[in-house]
């Protein structure tokens, strides 16, 4: 079926209503997308239908309940291109599968003297986490550079892998920068020294295709479901079995057990032995909606599509004089995050003049306070696009930010 | 478009300011140097007061910094109102502006320059851009320690 992107709108409410008297253009998606009609139903289903805590109860709802939850693993397991279902892991969100590998197998495996690898460009969930863990077990925290097409710098790359990594944890795609990082290449780079490799897959999950088989020898990917379509609170940590076998749980309670006496308790097996305590299981039917729904359109679709929007949005942008694009300049190996300054306004006047005009945009440091800093930014402004997206978006984006400059600088532009 | 709900929020005085701040830069050997910071949005200013020798005025305040148009028209405003106010006032008129900013007062019962802010209200995630030079000089004038922070 050829990608409509007037059908696919009709499938958000939301994306029909207004804001300030004006049609809501939303371009904030990095930060969390919209959800289609299809996984509200889900959800609401759930609760109407078959609302009962899973893995406990011996009644009809209940048993209901845990097989569309466990149902969601063989989902998840197949979008990602995965067989074993017990490396399937429900968690939070990005933020704390990554939290549990830091705590559980950093605890374990990280030792004084040794280098925990990241890039310039992470979010915080990927950066603070490694950050403390190497200051408690005195590990070298090593950062790899960007260069000036915001991409990673090849030789800061050789120069964090000269010593002893003992993980490589990076983002696929920079949710400030837009850069898509070679992650087959990095992933190479880093098991051929011995590290352990973390991928951040919170931005690109939405937008492309993901297969362990493309990535290479991974060992974890981290990802949220509100920003592919689902909803808030659930995410998805991979793992590969052996590695997560070896690990102590993270948290105790419910559910992570298998017999608990007075002095001594065992574990469940995976992936229980990670989900303590009643999880969320209606986000997690909705996260496998929202996956049901990503593919019912097709991601190679989306992909085929964002990537139009991409080529037009950057060259658009390009054209505003006054506006630097922060991130990369070729529409190739780039993700739907665009950041920007425009000279002379700053990023929060420009966010409220285009509120006011309907659209939604972010302005700040993007949770990467770091990499701001490298970059010697205090702000920007970022429009993230998503398949619901369109030219028409993108150019009433582009005028409204001629008429912002109007607006702030007058005659002087 | 409307561009009238805007203009309401970026009065003419607010723009004028911000490109032509007051009382921008440091003092050599400040009584007091306050930091205030926005973690939200990472505006930053600095606050450098000079007292006369009752100790009870504020002889001069310079302000320094970094951020959007209303963090810095506002600072700028600010700085230029203090300048030869008593500490007591000057108290007192952080908390007027305060109730401005929250709907608490309105805008005839301020005066000057900073009267023209009485529109942040109406954006709410704004206002916090308004109260970073005020919030800094409050702890400034009660010496408390380390950078202030509007959240």
């Amino acid at each position: 079926m050829k990608f409509n992107v007037s059908k696919v709108r009709e499938d958000f409410p939301i994306l029909s209503t207004q804001v300030r008297d004006q049609p809501l253009v939303y371009l904030d998606s990095a930060a969390t997308s919209q959800k289609p009609q299809f996984v509200l139903d889900v959800m609401n289903e759930a609760y109407q239908q078959y609302h009962a805590n899973v893995h406990r109860g011996a009644y009809w709802l209940s048993q209901v309940s845990t097989e569309k939850y466990e149902g969601v693993r063989e989902k998840v397991a197949k979008f990602i291109g995965v067989k074993n279902t017990k490396e399937i892991i429900f968690t939070r969100g990005t933020t704390e599968s990554i939290n549990i590998v830091c705590s559980s197998w950093g605890q374990e495996n990280i030792q004084e003297g040794d280098d925990i690898v990241i890039t310039r460009m992470e979010h915080h969930s990927n950066f603070v986490p490694w950050q403390q863990l190497a200051k408690e077990k005195k590990a070298n925290l090593k950062i790899i550079e960007i260069n000036q097409d915001y991409k990673l710098d090849l030789e800061s790359v050789q120069k964090a892998f000269s010593g002893n990594p003992k993980v490589f944890a990076f983002t696929m795609m920079s949710n400030v920068l837009g850069t898509l990082n070679p992650v087959m290449e990095l992933t190479k780079m880093a098991k051929d020294k011995g590290a352990m490799v973390l991928i951040d897959a919170a931005q690109s999950v939405s937008q492309m295709p993901i297969s362990i088989d493309e990535l290479g020898p991974v060992d974890f990917i981290a990802f949220s479901a509100h920003k592919m379509c689902g909803p808030t609170g659930v995410g998805v940590l991979w793992g590969k079995e052996a590695l997560l076998n070896q690990m102590k749980p993270y948290q105790f309670g419910g559910d992570m057990i298998s017999r608990v006496q007075d002095h001594q308790t065992s574990w469940n097996e995976l992936p229980w032995k990670f989900e303590a305590g009643t999880p969320n299981f209606v986000g997690v039917i909705g996260m496998g909606a929202a996956i049901d729904y990503l593919q019912s359109i097709g991601m190679d679709q989306i992909h085929q599509y964002e990537q139009k929007l991409i080529d037009y949005t950057v060259n658009e942008m390009l054209n505003v004089s006054g506006l630097k694009l922060i991130g990369p300049k070729s529409p190739h190996n780039r993700g739907t995050a665009f950041s920007f300054t425009l000279e002379g306004i700053h990023p929060h006047d420009l966010a409220t003049f285009l509120d006011v005009k309907g659209i939604s945009i972010r302005a700040g440091h993007h949770c990467a306070m770091p990499l701001m800093d490298k970059l010697q930014i205090v702000a920007t402004t970022r429009a993230s696009l998503l398949f619901y997206n369109t030219k028409e978006e993108v150019d009433l984006l582009i005028q409204s930010l001629n008429e912002a400059k109007k607006y702030f600088l007058g005659g002087q532009k | 478009m409307n561009f009238a709900v805007l203009d309401s929020l970026y009065k003419e005085v607010i723009l004028e300011h911000q490109k032509d701040p007051r009382n921008f830069g440091h003092l050599d050997n400040p009584d007091f140097q306050k930091e205030g910071f926005n973690p939200l949005c990472g505006d930053r200013v600095t606050i450098d007061l000079k007292l006369d020798e009752t100790k009870e005025k504020v002889s001069q305040c310079r302000f320094h910094g970094e951020g959007c148009s209303i963090c810095m028209a506002s600072a700028s405003m600010m700085a230029e109102e203090i300048e030869g106010l008593q500490v007591v006032d000057i108290k007192k008129l952080i908390q007027d502006f305060r109730d401005l900013m929250q709907g608490k007062k309105s805008p005839e019962e301020l005066e000057g320059d900073i009267v023209a802010l009485s529109g942040v209200k109406n954006f709410p995630v704004r206002i916090k851009c308004a109260l970073l030079s005020w919030v800094t000089l409050k702890d400034a004038l009660e010496h408390s320690d380390g950078t202030t922070r509007t959240e």
